[in-house]
């Protein structure tokens, strides 16, 4: 080893020393870096999304508060424009419609969304990746959505056929663009984002609004609020404007589904980003802690030494110290480096869901010095007490070798486990419960590692379980049918003619409000049947429902949100038709997985509108060989704003999902690898240091090489084995605690954790021990034994 | 006639120290008889624990031959030195070198473990008058104690030669008195050939060989032709 001419002795002294030790300081380094990199990673991601996002919000004006209605005429935007507080507002015509693209067998849904074509919006302005903004006049002219458009090949030039209100036409593409109202845009009853199956649409909005009979009036309204305005009070005096007009109700920024899906995420990077690398530091600490504490006992004589030349036990101290910290370091720069790469996979990931002009990644300095900060801390921390013992012996005494090591017979040995245990059993036994902090923290270290790698296989299941439980048993048709506009008994006959049908269940959804004292949401109300055959009411467990006789059920999130049980009642204020108001008993609450949702015996529910046997779409149970035509006759009819095939949103789901899981499975294994091998390893090494002299006596009186290593390896074997089911314990922990604050009311996921899942994290643990356990193993065969014979320790 | 034990012929070692050759052993020959008690005299660094490591299977010589019996120690492999020292061969340690997480009996058991045909730990405790002292552990006995036991756990599989390299070293005049009395009793009574390597003259007056090592070569070998002296009868 080479070392500068300028350093001091000491820290001569210092270098090579943990040269000596290299190995172990490796694997140290490696858990503390497997911590940095997972707080570099997620807290860099989490500065990377927010300032981009803050930037193009800033930038393209995005709106604070989003309103839908069924019609308004134009004069009463400027009495929103006149709200106070509101400092610009941009009125629209929003359309759902089905594409017909020849490259899809299954309609795809675009939504158009009117742009003035003589000038950029002042709310919610586009960012044109490519092409031109749409002229003045050219109604055919269209901006699409870059998802869509890569999803497609699409540019400028090309032709979308849509079926607009009846009529197939052709959009004209001339430019392609993003919205930060779209950063995150997922058709409605899909899981997750997909780009081939919709797209958005930005047209002129005297085409819209010839399109749909919105001429002289809008359907969307958004608005910019002044800094530091309440957007409540806004949007409950804008409520009260447009209620005669139909109002689905406003909701602010926060409600929005593509700005709350990435505050979520921003969330979710903030709170894992924390906890995880702090369990890894602890780790890191306390194997730093068992390691100095060894290094430092062999150390002895040589801190007598230091004391009798007239170092101060702080001088001492500190050099012991940097030890700790010089480990910590290099872990935070391996951290740091490793911790950008991931970071950067991870952000390839977030461009495939999340369309912003451009997000790149970067790790601020904050990130570095905050993960400096906390791993020098913990190293200092595991390192003090370590230090703290060995310099405080007086240098006499420290001259002196250390007295040798108190054994007892442990408690766990029993009349008749002494009977079964042979000498080395005995040893394996009390060498272990001779430090039962250490090997307790052992234990929680390979256990901490087991828990790792079990959070990724119980994702992995709890996505097959949200599968099963969402496609197969609460929705059990093939396609999912909605309509443009609420259709009578005829509508299911002339599905049911279509080809490939077998069956048809209508389905009837209204939207409403639903509200107990001041808490609130927007939703649909759905109308089950009592003897569905389709769509059921289930649990996340997979368990079917039955509706009650009266009431309604809600999703047990939106119970929750409202803070009713049941027997209590809410007010539903329907915002279709003629707009009901009623008082409805809560009659259970369903543990559900996906969004908010209330329903309601199907009669009940047109009783409570006033109305026949109207549907608002139709579920159907399809001949699957005659999939692609009645594919291509739902593309052109009419009445049809979108269909749903089960097996194209499963494949979409599993494909995005799978490469999410595989990214995020790899990474948690790459991380549980470390701290099993960290740890297990740190342990093979101490005891071998500690245990060298009494294995080379037993190689002396005649012992093979495979008996020591049994007796070595024993205590491996004890502590790897007390960890898996500890491990099992802290996965389902970590689990439960992960699900509790992903859960949203999007999405909630079921806990389900699978043999599989803990065969597997045991075998990966298993694993990574052995392979440390073989490389203290090699060292057994070099041991010197007449050396360790002849030196006391 | 005695019957020779081990066979010694032209033994030479060689380390290699850095840039530097040290010989420890100058082409050493010796016959070591069975039964006899051996003491190797010599002053550090004459080559006395490399002799002992080597007879004892835990060194192999640059050039030369040791036969035990009727086999060859220096054509032996690492398995076949490992096994020769299982079976035939007991080693006490200047530092004892006992394992500080077993009790003194169980210190002793774990040779009779592997042993064919061993004493039982009690009957090798009560050889060296520790019997009461079984169920101590290292850090709970003394050091003229636990050498004793190290003694026991010796000689508890009935080996053919017990190797002793300073036994007494770390001890005081008293209880280096006591060990040396149960080496005494264990080669009277089993009739172990019993090798004991120290440089303090005093106890070459209870061998019935002394060899004498300088330099790495046998300077003298004396046999005791008159009365052994029991260990209470040494003058320090």
């Amino acid at each position: 080893m080479v070392i500068p001419a300028r350093l001091s002795m000491l820290n001569r002294k210092l270098l090579r020393d943990l040269y000596v030790m290299k190995a172990q300081a490796l694997a140290i380094a490696m858990v503390v870096a497997a911590g940095v990199s997972m707080y570099v990673m997620y807290l860099s991601n989490f500065a990377s999304l927010q300032s981009t996002r803050a930037a193009y919000y800033a930038q393209h004006r995005f709106a604070d508060v989003f309103a839908t209605m069924k019609r308004a005429p134009q004069r009463v935007a400027v009495e929103i424009a006149s709200l106070p507080g509101v400092t610009a507002i941009e009125t629209r015509v929003v359309a759902s419609v089905t594409l017909d693209l020849d490259q899809l067998d299954e309609p795809a849904s675009g939504r158009l969304i009117s742009i003035p074509a003589d000038r950029r919006p002042s709310v919610n302005d586009l960012f044109l990746r490519r092409g031109r903004w749409i002229e003045p006049g050219r109604r055919d002219e269209a901006l699409v959505s870059e998802g869509f458009a890569l999803a497609h090949g699409l540019g400028p030039g090309d032709r979308v056929p849509a079926v607009i209100n009846g009529r197939l036409r052709d959009l004209r593409i001339v430019g392609v663009a993003l919205s930060p109202e779209f950063v995150y845009s997922i058709q409605p009853g899909e899981l997750v984002p997909d780009d081939k199956r919709f797209g958005l649409f930005w047209m002129d909005r005297q085409a819209l609004g010839a399109a749909f009979d919105m001429e002289g009036g809008f359907n969307d309204v958004v608005l910019r609020l002044a800094p530091g305005s309440a957007p409540d009070e806004v949007i409950a005096r804008l409520d009260r404007i447009l209620e005669p007009y139909g109002g689905l109700g406003a909701i602010p920024r926060a409600l929005q589904l593509s700005h709350w899906t990435v505050e979520n995420e921003l969330n979710q990077l903030q709170s894992f980003g924390f906890m995880l690398p702090l369990i890894f530091l602890m780790v890191a600490a306390f194997i730093l802690n068992v390691a100095l504490t060894r290094a430092l006992a062999l150390q002895r004589p040589q801190i007598a030494a230091l004391k009798a030349l007239g170092y101060g036990n702080l001088a001492i101290g500190w050099h012991y110290l940097k030890w700790g910290l010089v480990i910590g370091a290099g872990g935070v720069v391996i951290g740091v480096i490793a911790g950008a790469w991931l970071g950067n996979l991870i952000i390839g990931l977030y461009n495939q869901f999340f369309r912003f002009p451009e997000l790149r990644f970067t790790v601020p300095l904050s990130v570095v010095v905050g993960a400096s900060m906390m791993t020098l801390g913990a190293a200092a921390g595991g390192a003090f007490s370590a230090v703290r013992r060995a310099v405080r012996v007086p240098p006499a005494e420290a001259m002196r070798p250390e007295p040798p090591a108190n054994y007892r017979r442990s408690m766990f040995e029993t009349r008749w486990l002494s009977r079964r245990l042979g000498a080395a059993g005995r040893m394996v036994l009390r060498n272990v419960t001779r430090h039962p902090l250490r090997a307790s923290a052992s234990v929680f270290g390979i256990g901490f590692a087991v828990s790792i790698l079990m959070i990724g296989f119980v994702f992995a299941d709890a996505i097959e379980r949200l599968i099963d439980t969402q496609f197969w048993v609460a929705e059990r048709q093939d396609v999912t049918v909605a309509f443009v506009e609420p259709r009578s008994d005829a509508a299911r006959h002339a599905l049911a003619r279509l080809p490939g049908v077998v069956a048809v269940e209508p389905q009837r959804t209204v939207a409403a409000r639903i509200r107990s004292r001041h808490r609130e949401r927007y939703l649909g109300i759905t109308g089950v049947d009592p003897e569905p055959r389709f769509k059921r009411l289930v649990d996340r467990n997979g368990r079917a429902l039955r509706m009650p006789g009266s009431g309604v059920v809600l999703s047990k999130m939106l119970g929750d949100v409202l803070g009713v049980r049941p027997g209590d009642s809410v007010t539903l204020e329907v915002l279709e038709g003629t707009r009901p108001v009623r008082q409805v008993m809560v009659g259970g609450l369903v543990d559900d997985i996906l969004g908010l949702s209330v329903y309601m015996d199907r009669g009940a529910l047109h009783h409570l509108m006033r109305e026949g046997d109207i549907a608002s779409g139709a579920l159907l149970l399809i001949d699957p060989a005659r999939e692609a035509a009645l594919a291509r006759a739902l593309k052109v009819l009419p009445i049809v704003s979108g269909a749903a095939f089960k097996r194209a949103v499963l494949e979409s789901f599993r494909n995005t999902m799978a490469a999410n899981m595989n990214l995020s499975i790899f990474i948690n294994l790459v991380f549980a690898s470390v701290i099993a091998f960290g740890v297990v390893y740190n342990a093979a090494r101490v005891s071998l240091s500690e245990r060298s002299r009494e294995l080379a006596s037993l190689r002396v009186l005649g012992f093979t090489r495979g008996e020591i290593s049994l007796i070595l390896l024993g205590e491996l074997t004890l502590l790897t084995v007390a960890a898996l089911p500890v491990g099992a314990v802290l996965g389902y922990g970590l689990a439960l605690a992960i699900i509790q604050t992903v859960q949203s009311e999007v999405y909630r996921f079921p806990l389900y954790i699978s043999r599989q899942a803990i065969a597997w994290s045991w075998l990966g643990v298993i694993g990574a021990a052995m392979i440390s356990a073989l490389l203290v193993r090699r060292k057994l065969d070099t041991l010197d034994l007449i050396a360790v014979l002849k030196v006391r320790e | 006639m005695a019957t020779p034990l081990f066979v010694i012929r032209d033994l030479a070692k060689v380390y290699g120290m850095g840039e530097v050759e040290v010989h420890a052993l100058r082409n050493i020959s010796l016959t070591l008889n069975e039964g006899e008690f051996v003491v190797l005299l010599g002053p550090s660094g004459s080559g006395k624990s490399t002799l002992l490591n080597i007879i004892g299977g835990l060194d192999v010589p640059t050039s030369g031959q040791v036969f035990y019996r009727d086999t060859e120690l220096t054509r032996a492999d690492e398995a076949d030195l490992t096994s020769y020292r299982r079976r035939h061969v007991g080693f006490v340690f200047q530092f004892y070198n006992l394992i500080p997480s077993l009790t003194a009996a169980e210190n002793v058991a774990l040779v009779t473990e592997i042993s064919d045909s061993p004493m039982t730990p009690d009957a090798a405790l009560a050889l060296v008058n520790l019997d009461p002292r079984a169920g101590h552990f290292p850090a709970q006995l003394s050091g003229g104690e636990q050498q004793r036991v190290a003694i026991a756990r010796a000689i508890a599989k009935r080996p053919a030669v017990l190797l002793c390299d300073e036994p007494t070293g770390a001890l005081d005049i008293s209880t280096g008195i006591v060990v040396l009395e149960a080496l005494a009793q264990v080669n009277r009574e089993l009739g172990t050939t019993t090798v004991v390597i120290t440089h303090n003259a005093a106890i070459a007056q209870m061998a019935d060989t002394v060899i004498r090592l300088a330099d790495g070569r046998v300077t003298a070998v004396e046999v005791n032709t008159s009365r052994k002296l029991s260990p209470q009868e040494l003058s320090w």
